[in-house]
């Protein structure tokens, strides 16, 4: 691995990018709006966005940056492109933190973005400090980068890489504690959801919105960041350089 | 092994692929020689993209050694030696001409100025900003195969790199690659149209994932004792299938 080809290889990506703008919006706006949805859809029941909303930061950068990651890096492998590399002197490492070089940095700006709109204009109480929202909403976001990397490696076709959202994310929605706490689940789908990455996630925010402080914030985040650099790691060593 | 003194670029020794169910290659020996143009012929599904992956190392192969300049296909050593531009071209279509070889330049670690000698090799220069969908495909095709010239490779494999171009472009092309061997380049082109096989120095035709001729250009005509390549290789398939259809090698 050498930083000049991840930094050419993230370079790269963001100049890709700059040439589709509306996948821009997408990562930049869109949470932004199903946010604002959301805190709309609860104004006239006291707490009930204060509750969920931040649960609800988590989440929507996470399932955007998994779909943009997945399709774009399934393109490559479609186009050739992939196999071309291949024969460069690029590492594998370089390909994968290169992508999650370039989206990390799209994901800092929807963080920045989004939170500061879920907390001047949407309103959520926060009782953490709000940069720690941020950084759970860009740790969320490269958690959903790194799966998504890691799952285009499991399909052949674009459709195939959109069949993973009932798979892999919805699963992890509906355990991971926004619909019933864990604690109140049925054991066995407590304990799954313990396995979960996106159940440590919404932890994270709740603490941080409950304005805990210390290990309550730190331990779950860890959780987070040690699945999303094992998913980039996984990521690296599936690809391969032969292939049938 | 034993075949890296006798200086061919390429040795492939009892190489067997298969792709699926299908086996490609049983068993197949092949040389490339050093600093020429190398015509790989033949019919679709013949397998010389299969050949060419081998070669450049991305083809997973179920046996049998192919030797690259003297280091194991695939190697290290070769990514920056050896250069491959895919059969479709193998290119960012949503960036720029400039954008594209900027970045693969980058990689392999080529000067700048390389990006101005590729463009102007391949008749691009005054399109560099253009984004490559927005161009025909055949200049598609040339900003994969520029790619390809970036640095300064010892090999460069091309798969099928005239296809959908006009009559003077692949004569351009040609005299591209002619000059390229002439500078010491050696040089392995796939096609499957027939009358680029005169343009080259050697040539093998692959049929069915046998080699049918191992040849020169004049060799191939002298030997069929025809005017013309695409009635040489009939002549040659005839002479393939007659004796049933053995495996001979």
């Amino acid at each position: 691995m050498t930083l000049a080809r991840t930094l050419a290889t993230a370079g790269r990506v963001l100049r890709q990018l700059g040439h589709d703008p509306r996948s821009i919006a997408l990562m930049v706006v869109a949470p932004s709006l199903l946010v604002g949805l959301f805190a709309w859809l609860f104004s006239d029941q006291d707490g009930v966005f204060d509750q969920f909303g931040g649960a609800i930061l988590a989440l929507f950068p996470f399932i955007v940056m998994f779909l943009i990651t997945s399709i774009t890096t399934l393109r490559e492998r479609r186009s050739g492109t992939l196999e071309r590399l291949m024969t460069t002197p690029i590492g594998k490492p370089d390909f994968i933190v290169g992508y999650a070089l370039a989206f990390g940095l799209m994901a800092v700006l929807q963080a920045v973005i989004t939170v500061t709109f879920a907390v001047w204009v949407c309103g959520l109480e926060v009782d953490g400090p709000l940069w720690q929202l941020g950084l759970v909403a860009v740790v969320d976001a490269l958690l959903g980068t790194a799966l998504g990397l890691l799952a285009s490696a499991f399909a052949r076709t674009e459709f195939q890489a959109v069949q993973f959202m009932p798979v892999l994310v919805f699963p992890q929605i509906i355990l991971g504690g926004l619909f019933m706490p864990r604690d109140q689940m049925p054991h066995v789908l407590h304990a799954i959801s313990d396995w979960l990455p996106l159940s440590y996630a919404i932890d994270t925010i709740n603490a941080v919105t409950a304005g805990d402080e210390g290990w309550d914030v730190w331990h779950p985040l860890l959780v987070v960041v040690a699945y999303t650099v094992g998913a980039l790691i996984l990521a690296s060593l599936t690809l391969r350089r032969r292939t049938p | 092994m034993n075949k890296l003194i006798t200086g061919s670029a390429v040795a492939v020794r009892d190489l067997r692929v298969k792709r699926g169910k299908n086996q490609v290659f049983d068993g197949l020996d092949v040389d490339i020689p050093r600093g020429e143009v190398t015509g790989l012929l033949g019919p679709s599904g013949c397998g010389k993209t299969t050949l060419i992956r081998s070669i450049v190392g991305v083809q997973k192969v179920a046996g049998g050694t192919v030797t690259v300049l003297g280091a194991p296909a695939g190697s290290k050593s070769l990514r920056t030696r050896v250069a491959y531009d895919t059969q479709t071209a193998s290119v960012y279509t949503d960036l720029s001409i400039h954008q594209n070889l900027h970045y693969f330049a980058r990689l392999i670690g080529a000067p700048k100025a390389d990006i101005d000698r590729v463009l102007e090799q391949v008749g691009l220069a005054d399109r560099r900003h253009q984004t490559v969908e927005s161009l025909s495909g055949g200049q598609e095709n040339r900003v994969s195969l520029a790619v390809a010239m970036l640095g300064r490779p010892d090999l460069i494999v091309l798969d099928e790199p005239t296809v959908g171009l006009d009559p003077v472009l692949r004569a351009e092309l040609w005299t591209v690659f002619r000059a390229l061997a002439d500078s010491g380049v050696t040089l392995l082109v796939s096609s499957h149209v027939m009358d680029e096989a005169l343009r080259c120095d050697r040539l093998i035709l692959l049929r069915s994932g046998r080699i049918i001729a191992d040849t020169t250009p004049s060799g191939l005509l002298a030997g069929t004792g025809t005017k013309d390549p695409d009635a040489a290789f009939l002549a040659l398939v005839q002479k393939d299938s007659a004796p049933s259809s053995g495996a001979e090698a």
